[in-house]
């Protein structure tokens, strides 16, 4: 037995008795940054396979919630920076070693994008108005250039959107002092979350009854993929050291256990899923019901995550 | 030049000066520190066995804190000692997260601080507040790339250990066990 108590009063803010310095601000972020990945991958490939007419939802509607999503994500991490008047600081310098560093350079490059895409829609969201007039008329070159160049955006879109979803699990697996995100499985599990709950929200957003039944598909193999990461991660774990072992407890029998089977294994994956291949074989299943759990899987994923992650710690 | 720090914890009794010399030197707000004193009992009664440990940043060779850094606000400057630049920190706590040892705190001004070794006095030729305050002189503060140092004698015969070694940052403040 051991035990280990600090005899000089020690009581940091956040930080004692454990750390719980990242809170909901990191958590809604790094779930809408994934969410706008997904949604602006999938628009960006439809467009690259010249599938516009097909998948309207996915390339005009969905998108929309891009850049709003990043720039709510975005006032909720300057939110959560204590020192907030040097973020300006993240843009003076790239430091590839820091995953935070080229993840705020992603943003920097998907935003302007992300606002161009629905810029490049914007006449299609209101077709009764009249846009000969005044001002406006006179940025229509703008708009045609856009529209012209939509595959350019979509071509810097793919890579851009990847490297955003991967890198929302990377910035947390890149902390080895605590071992319930330092493992290789929390990059590629975020990005696949990221694209599941970006197909979900296409999904919800689409009139088309072929459109959503492509989306469910899409989404049935990215919520077969996650699982897989799941007892993957939770596999590689259990057999990994004391301290990741531990860690992986959190999750089977821990403190953390109920919230993560109920809202993220059951409610978030494993029931949607079943709705989805019941759509899909025929039945009639309100498309609403299981994108609205898998986007609650995602938030839940990522909260519970970030939440566990900082119980975990080397003991010495 | 590679500073570093060894700690007796057969002759450490465990009373805080350390501590409290460290705030008052460096100014650190009430209610936060830089360094800390860990009580560690190991065993069962009767056979238990008591370690005491001054512990604070371990000013790693492989820092995390200075790797995950979006800023460079982490940096190691001469001497291997691991500082923040308080102007280039935006606080967001990557560091925190990435200390195995939990050595970083968010001053009430916003940047993250953390101990320093006392540059400003080690840069002067003299030891560290906790250091020279030490009622029972078990720490000892130098150069380890001096084979002759005082620190290096001390690591050269005394058996020693360092903190959460595998968590693999290669920490350079060593007890003397």
């Amino acid at each position: 037995m051991k035990e280990e108590i600090f005899i000089s009063g020690r009581n940091l803010p956040h930080i004692d008795p454990h750390l719980e310095l990242w809170h909901w601000p990191i958590s809604l972020y790094l779930f809408l940054g994934g969410l706008a990945a997904g949604i602006l991958f999938f628009a960006a490939l439809v467009v690259l396979f010249r599938k516009e007419d097909k998948y309207i939802g996915a390339v005009k509607y969905a998108t929309i919630i891009a850049p709003i999503a990043i720039g709510v994500g975005l006032l909720a991490l300057l939110y959560d920076l204590s020192h907030v008047w040097y973020a300006w600081r993240l843009y003076v310098t790239i430091r590839l070693e820091s995953p935070m560093s080229w993840g705020a350079w992603t943003l920097m490059v998907i935003m302007p994008i992300s606002i161009l895409w629905t810029l490049s829609y914007f006449k299609e969201y209101f077709p009764k108005w009249n846009w000969d007039f005044g001002l406006i008329s006179y940025f229509d070159w703008v708009i045609d250039f856009l529209i012209y160049h939509r595959r350019i955006l979509a071509w810097i879109l793919v890579p851009a959107t990847i490297l955003l979803g991967i890198y929302t699990g990377i910035l947390l697996s890149a902390f080895n002092a605590r071992p319930l995100w330092n493992n290789p499985i929390l990059g590629p599990l975020f990005l696949t979350s990221g694209l599941s709950t970006g197909a979900a929200a296409i999904i919800l957003l689409s009139k088309s009854h072929a459109e959503r039944r492509m989306f469910s598909m899409i989404d049935l193999v990215l919520i077969g993929t996650e699982l897989f990461l799941i007892t993957h991660m939770l596999m590689g774990m259990l057999a990994g050291s004391q301290v990741q072992h531990e860690a992986s407890l959190l999750l089977l029998g821990g403190e953390f256990t109920v919230s993560f089977w109920v809202f993220v294994i059951i409610l978030g994956l494993a029931f949607p899923a079943i709705l989805e291949i019941f759509e899909l074989v025929g039945f009639k299943v309100p498309a609403i019901i299981p994108a609205l759990l898998v986007l609650l899987g995602g938030v839940m994923l990522r909260f519970i995550m970030v939440e566990a992650g900082q119980l975990t710690r080397y003991l010495y | 030049m590679r500073y570093a720090m060894a700690i007796d914890t057969k002759k450490c009794v465990g009373c805080s000066d350390c501590v409290v010399a460290c705030q008052t030197e460096n100014n650190v707000p009430e209610g936060f520190c830089r360094d800390w004193v860990t009580e560690s009992v190991s065993g069962t009664y009767p056979q238990v066995e008591i370690e005491l440990r001054s512990e604070r940043c371990n000013h790693c060779e492989d820092a995390p804190c200075v790797r995950c850094c979006p800023t460079g606000a982490s940096q190691i400057v001469d001497g291997g000692i691991v500082i923040v630049e308080h102007d280039e920190c935006i606080g967001c706590g990557a560091c925190i997260e990435s200390c195995p040892y939990d050595a970083r705190y968010v001053h009430p001004e916003g940047y993250v601080d953390k101990c320093t070794f006392c540059l400003h006095r080690v840069t002067e030729g003299l030891q560290p507040a906790c250091v020279s305050v030490c009622p029972t002189k078990c720490m000892y503060f130098g150069d380890i790339d001096d084979p002759n140092s005082e620190i290096s004698n001390m690591l050269k015969t005394r058996k020693q250990k360092t903190l959460a070694p595998e968590a693999g940052t290669n920490p350079h403040i060593f007890y003397l066990v």
